[in-house]
């Protein structure tokens, strides 16, 4: 089977600032990638290449098993790559069923008056939710009245629906938390277990590890290191992100500092 | 539909009240407002409730209330238009120094200053989008330009500051039954800028919460990086709203300069800041994202009703500045409670 995205010995230079060094690793259908690392360690500079917000300088981008160079994010929407941002995938203010068919409203036609189609939308985004496990009371109320994961998940809801074939997901349990993540973490599974490939930016381990398929860990903008789940457990992998013998020496460091 | 099986209670949510639905209306409060002004002069003077009365408020209310529409539709989509007031004065001397000094047909030079209102319209939006910097200072520019322009052109064409004698043009009589006649209800004359009024505000709340033009108008201006991210296109909304209130401006200049024969160069200066008030009063966020286009002609309705009702109590005018402040500080609380109650971030 082809994979969704494959990326090969990819790399991305900000005038004399190599921020990204011949990264590889592949998105299949139906599994998580998951992108750990550090502040600073390319993790953005990777997923702007893919959403088609940076171009790479080198090595190649396959879609499909072509390859491609993407000039706009509305490059990448279009061949099936959605981004959900952790800030801005919505507007506060609106409802959820308009923030869910933001830019791609359902119309009721009169010849060249379009008017939305109010009832179709507010169904479709309920249904989009429930398809998710999400349950809303109201989607007529703001978004802003969601708690950060709920908005995460119209986000994910809102990309699956449209048909994306590849799910990036950026950060998107930094800023929640432990049962908001977990929540999160369970549709990100259930866009993979419909067949979506998932890309999973994050720089916890532990919110990695459950859901990957894959691991890639970047380190100064450069791979630290691909695993496949079964080949490494969650201590080798905190470990090797924490950058393991350092990782030691801060221990036994902050020990000394107790006794 | 198929029946739903009960849905469990959410131990977190009471359920709504009926307050708390309401709140959530932008134009509520401008509605409570006005029901109270119209109350308090309809005891307070005898005038105020007269068919004669009526007309006269309606009346003033009207080109307010046009013009507070397109300012509304641009605060929801998060900008400014300070020159919006003197567009009034502007599309009105072009039409009239068309069809008097060059002697165009009076529908000719409509057109003509149509033209020149979406120009000057567009040209705002793209200043804004291209440079980014805030409308408020971009806007504030075109209005001293257009006021510059209005009197130097005024008074290099006919000597004076003002431009008068469309009667007697060709197509004014056509023409002013659009702009400028009146309708007789039970013996009292009502202009036919209130049924304009009426119009802009039915079409502009249409546009606002029936169509995806108006649902991009609350991304544009609630969050316009969310907006683009999820391709509305931000540029193309921003200027077609700057270019509708000055559209609005055209037609308020229009009715004007069909009405009254005469335009003074330096009209309109002053009021761009009642269309905002008014459109604030009816229930616009300041910062964009929320408001409602009904809730700003309401706004100038009470604008009106006010304004009127001073005059028929026989009051020094001075009292409609005090009631006006303390109007706009009720509303801006108002409407900055609900934003907090609508960001409000529940985790």
């Amino acid at each position: 089977m082809t994979p969704l995205i494959e990326v090969t010995g990819i790399g991305k230079s900000y005038g004399s600032v190599h921020a990204l060094r011949d990264v590889s690793t592949v998105v299949n259908a139906g599994e998580v990638t998951c992108v750990l690392g550090d502040n600073g360690a390319g993790k953005s500079t990777l997923i702007k290449i893919l959403a088609g917000v940076h171009q790479h300088d080198s090595g190649e981008l396959r879609v499909g098993g072509e390859p491609v160079r993407f000039s706009s994010p509305r490059d990448a929407l279009e061949a099936g790559i959605a981004t959900v941002y952790q800030d801005l995938a919505v507007v506060p203010l609106m409802s959820v069923w308009r923030n869910f068919f933001l830019g791609s409203e359902p119309t009721i036609g009169f010849g060249p008056v379009k008017l939305l189609d109010r009832r179709k939308g507010k169904r479709v985004t309920k249904q989009a939710l429930a398809e998710l496990g999400i349950d809303l009371r109201d989607v007529e109320q703001p978004v802003g009245t969601l708690s950060g994961g709920e908005r995460q998940c119209v986000a994910i809801a809102r990309a699956v629906h449209f048909g994306a074939k590849v799910l990036i997901l950026d950060e998107p349990t930094a800023a929640l938390g432990v049962k908001q993540a977990g929540i999160v973490l369970r549709h990100v599974a259930q866009a993979r277990d419909r067949g979506l490939g998932v890309v999973l930016i994050t720089h916890n381990p532990h919110h990695a590890y459950p859901v990957g398929d894959r691991f890639l860990l970047l380190k100064r903008g450069a791979p630290l290191g691909t695993y496949e789940k079964s080949e490494i457990d969650l201590g080798e992998l905190t470990s090797q992100m924490a950058g393991g013998a350092e990782l030691a020496a801060l221990e036994h460091e902050l020990r000394s500092v107790e006794t | 539909m198929t029946v739903a099986p009960p849905t469990p209670v959410d131990e977190r949510v009471a359920a709504p009240r009926l307050l708390d639905r309401l709140v959530v209306r932008p134009e509520i409060g401008a509605l409570l407002g006005a029901i109270v002004v119209f109350v308090f002069f309809s005891l307070v003077t005898d005038q105020f409730l007269s068919p004669g009365g009526v007309s006269t408020w309606l009346d003033d209310a009207s080109t307010l209330g046009i013009m507070a529409v397109g300012v509304s539709l641009l605060m929801i989509g998060g900008e400014f238009d300070l020159s919006a007031g003197v567009m009034t004065a502007s599309t009105a001397l072009v039409t009239a120094i068309l069809a008097t000094e060059a002697g165009w047909n009076v529908w000719v030079a409509l057109g003509a200053s149509l033209v020149f209102a979406l120009l000057v319209g567009g040209f705002n939006g793209w200043l804004v989008m291209r440079t980014g910097l805030p409308s408020f200072i971009v806007t504030l520019g075109t209005f001293l330009a257009l006021q510059g322009l209005n009197l130097g052109v005024t008074r290099l064409l006919t000597g004076t500051v003002q431009v008068s004698g469309v009667r007697a043009a060709d197509g004014y009589e056509s023409a002013g039954m659009l702009f400028a006649s009146t309708i007789e209800i039970g013996g009292t004359e009502f202009q036919v800028s209130i049924l304009w009024w009426i119009l802009v505000a039915a079409v502009a709340a249409l546009v606002l919460v029936r169509t995806p033009f108006g649902n991009w108008i609350f991304a544009v201006g609630g969050s316009a990086v969310s907006a683009r991210a999820v391709g509305v296109p931000l540029v193309r909304t921003k200027i077609l709203l700057f270019m509708t209130t000055a559209f609005a401006g055209w037609i308020v200049g229009s009715i004007n300069i069909l009405r009254f024969d005469s335009v003074q160069a330096n009209q309109g200066i002053g009021q761009e800041l009642q269309f905002i008030i008014a459109a604030v009063v009816g229930g616009c966020l300041l910062t964009g994202g929320f408001g409602s286009a009904i809730g700003a002609a309401i706004g100038a309705l009470i604008f009106g009703m006010a304004r009127q009702g001073i005059v028929f109590a026989g009051w020094d005018n001075d009292w409609f500045m005090l009631f006006l402040g303390v109007m706009l500080l009720a509303a801006v609380l108002v409407n900055n409670t609900f934003r907090r109650r609508a960001e409000r971030v529940r985790r």
